[in-house]
């Protein structure tokens, strides 16, 4: 589904991520570890093309298709789906409209009825925030929502997640869990799923809901180590991350 | 008829002011303009209007057919060729005859603007004027909106209008009121005066569109005066090029509890200077006030200006400018002012001008959509005011001709 090699991503002049290598296959769940500024977001907006991440070296190929270079609203197009973690405010575009717009396109230019999109909104108890603008006044919780409910529009192939449980109140963390499971056909057999996700998670909280099938630890923009997602959780629990310290100087 | 003592007041100070200088906005020489036209038939049905200027007058809201319409007024250049009212209680005509019936009209006419206030109110009062009389008679609700149409159908022309708007009290009344020029007009002046009288506990909301040509030159000069529980909603649309227009229309919100709001969607294209404010004055207790103004710039300039004055406690406005820049070439300068005189006023504002928010753009290429259609859906957004309370009828209208306009500018 998705192969980075080698890759090695600039902003602003700036190296952010350094020589890094993962490959997701299809149907598989991957997460992704690190501290703050460790180069997991850069790392996503790199695989969704945002401009400003400028890639110095190496490859991304999703579906077989070279993408490295490709704008991001053909990458989508072709099936990579990202959460924002931060989304920005649309003024006047109504939350309505933008989930339209995904469902329209994958209902191959269809048009798609205010009850179709209240329908899926319903789902992500949305529906009453489908009149108001995007993200304008919405909470943390009502954000992860939202993003949510455009990515169940969007159907990806590729599933980008940044950080989905932060910010998640209690009562909420299971609708997203469930929802998250949906969009990577999780109630299917292992062999039976096509959709594959890459999940940013601080506290993995969300790994309690949504089960990975492999981890990274992300330091200084290079991927440390990958292996076991509930191993590898056990050990940051237990001795943090300045332990990975050790293996970045290695 | 208005007396002869009250003509020959304005007259005399209009003459001190014939060459004053507008306080803002660009200095106009009036003699390049011809103030003398031939006068326009009168018609019965709006449909005897020739197909191009039904055609014209529809982009500003003026729609032959009357559908859902209370009334209809079309002044073609200086003469008014129509004007009838559809509902009972609201009264629509001629500002001559309307001053040629009321004597009354003394306490109305050049009461808000002053024939002084600078060369285009100056010559507006010494020469030959037309314009609309409309008033809701008390406790009218005039449900559906009337329709005006002030049109500059000759070469090089000042076309001289002085409305007078009342609201008796109790009554709620919506206007439309378009101004347009022929699509041959190459070159002209339009001053219009306008002063709008809101009585207590009555409601107006006023939506006014433009669509004039490259060359066209406009003054409105307009003021509101509010009583109390009074609510005064005004509109200004104005998306395609013009030359220049300059106008800070003003609410002097005098009785207590009033509702004023100004919303102007604009948008400047290369060559069109534009220098546009709303000012509301807070004199009486309760009073709120909103002045929303949205505007973009594709090379032209643009003042966007705003002034709010609080006079007594328990009084609380917002002042919004803000300003989309879509070329270099463009300007838009916002002025946003607030003047508290008491304690006990809450006055706020808020002004913003840039260009569109990259991060904005991305977020909807994420979700496939390629970058001129995501700039269009941001520009589109941008200029979606919201406008609480406005009729469906002017909400579409409003709505109609931002789309159009934003068409025609991207």
């Amino acid at each position: 589904m998705l192969n980075i090699e080698n890759l090695t991503v600039e902003v602003d002049g700036k190296r952010i991520l350094n020589d890094v290598s993962i490959f997701i296959g299809e149907g598989e769940t991957h997460a992704l570890f690190g501290p703050n500024g460790s180069g997991k977001t850069s790392l996503l907006f790199s695989i969704a093309g945002v401009p400003k991440y400028r890639v110095k070296s190496g490859r991304i190929t999703f579906k077989g298709k070279d993408v490295t270079d490709a704008p991001m609203d053909e990458r989508a197009k072709l099936g990579v789906g990202i959460m924002f973690q931060h989304p920005p405010v649309l003024r006047g575009v109504k939350l309505m409209d933008m989930v339209r717009i995904s469902m329209e396109r994958m209902n191959g230019g269809k048009k798609v009825t205010d009850e179709e999109v209240k329908e899926l909104a319903k789902k992500l108890n949305l529906d009453n925030f489908l009149g108001r603008d995007v993200n304008l006044g919405f909470s943390g919780g009502e954000i992860k929502r939202s993003e949510l409910l455009q990515l169940l529009a969007q159907h990806p192939d590729l599933v980008l997640l940044d950080e989905p449980d932060s910010g998640v109140d209690l009562v909420n963390i299971g609708l997203v869990g469930n929802t998250i499971n949906e969009l990577l056909q999780k109630d299917r057999k292992t062999v039976h799923r096509t959709k594959s996700g890459l999940i940013i998670t601080h506290f993995g909280n969300i790994l309690d809901y949504v089960k990975a099938d492999k981890a990274y630890v992300m330091m200084k923009g290079t991927v440390l180590c990958q292996g076991n997602p509930v191993e590898l959780l056990e050990d940051i629990r237990h001795r943090g991350y300045s332990e990975c310290l050790s293996c970045l100087s290695k | 008829m208005l007396e002869q003592v009250r003509l020959d007041e304005i007259r005399m100070k209009a003459e001190a002011a014939k060459n004053k200088k507008p306080a803002y906005g660009n200095d106009i020489d009036l003699d390049k303009y011809i103030h003398d036209v031939p006068t326009r038939e009168r018609i019965t049905t709006l449909n005897e209007l020739s197909s191009g200027i039904k055609e014209r007058a529809l982009t500003i809201g003026m729609d032959a057919s009357e559908a859902l319409r209370s009334g209809s007024f079309f002044q073609h250049d200086q003469s008014v060729v129509i004007s009838k009212s559809m509902q009972e209680g609201l009264e629509l005509m001629d500002m001559n005859e309307a001053l040629e019936k009321y004597d009354w009209l003394k306490d109305y006419y050049f009461k808000l603007v002053q024939p002084d206030a600078d060369k285009f109110t100056a010559y507006s009062a010494t020469h030959k004027v037309a314009g609309y009389f409309i008033r809701a008679l008390p406790g009218a609700k005039i449900e559906f909106p009337l329709q005006a149409c002030l049109y500059l159908g000759r070469e090089g022309m000042i076309q001289n209008v002085h409305n007078v708007i009342i609201a008796e009290e109790g009554s709620e009344l919506h206007i439309i009121s378009g101004c347009t020029s022929d699509v041959h007009v190459t070159q002209g002046l339009h001053v219009g005066i306008s002063e709008f009288y809101v009585k207590d506990n009555a409601k107006i909301t006023f939506t006014m569109i433009h669509n004039w040509a490259e060359n066209l030159v406009v003054r409105p000069r307009s003021s509101t005066r509010m009583g109390k529980n009074a609510v005064f909603m005004s509109n200004y649309v104005c998306m395609k090029p013009v030359k220049d227009i300059q106008m800070y229309p003003s609410s002097f919100m005098e009785g207590e509890n009033g509702v004023a709001r100004y919303n102007t969607v604009v948008v400047a294209p290369k060559g069109s200077h534009l220098d546009l404010g709303s000012k509301a004055v807070l004199k009486a207790k309760g009073c709120r006030a909103e002045l929303v103004a949205r505007t973009i710039s594709t090379g032209g300039y643009i003042a966007s200006r705003g002034m709010i004055e609080g006079d007594v406690p328990d009084t609380k406005a917002h002042l919004e400018c803000r300003g989309l820049l879509l070329s270099d070439e463009g300007v838009i300068y916002a002025v946003p002012e607030l003047l508290g005189v008491k304690q006990g006023v809450d006055l706020s504002h808020e002004a913003a001008v840039g260009k569109i928010n990259e991060d904005e753009i991305q977020y909807l290429m994420a979700r496939g959509v390629d970058a001129d259609t995501a700039t269009a859906l941001i520009v589109r957004g941008f200029l979606d005011v919201d406008i609480e309370g406005l009729p469906p009828a002017l909400q579409a209208e409003m709505k109609k001709n931002i789309e159009l306009g934003e068409k025609a500018s991207m």
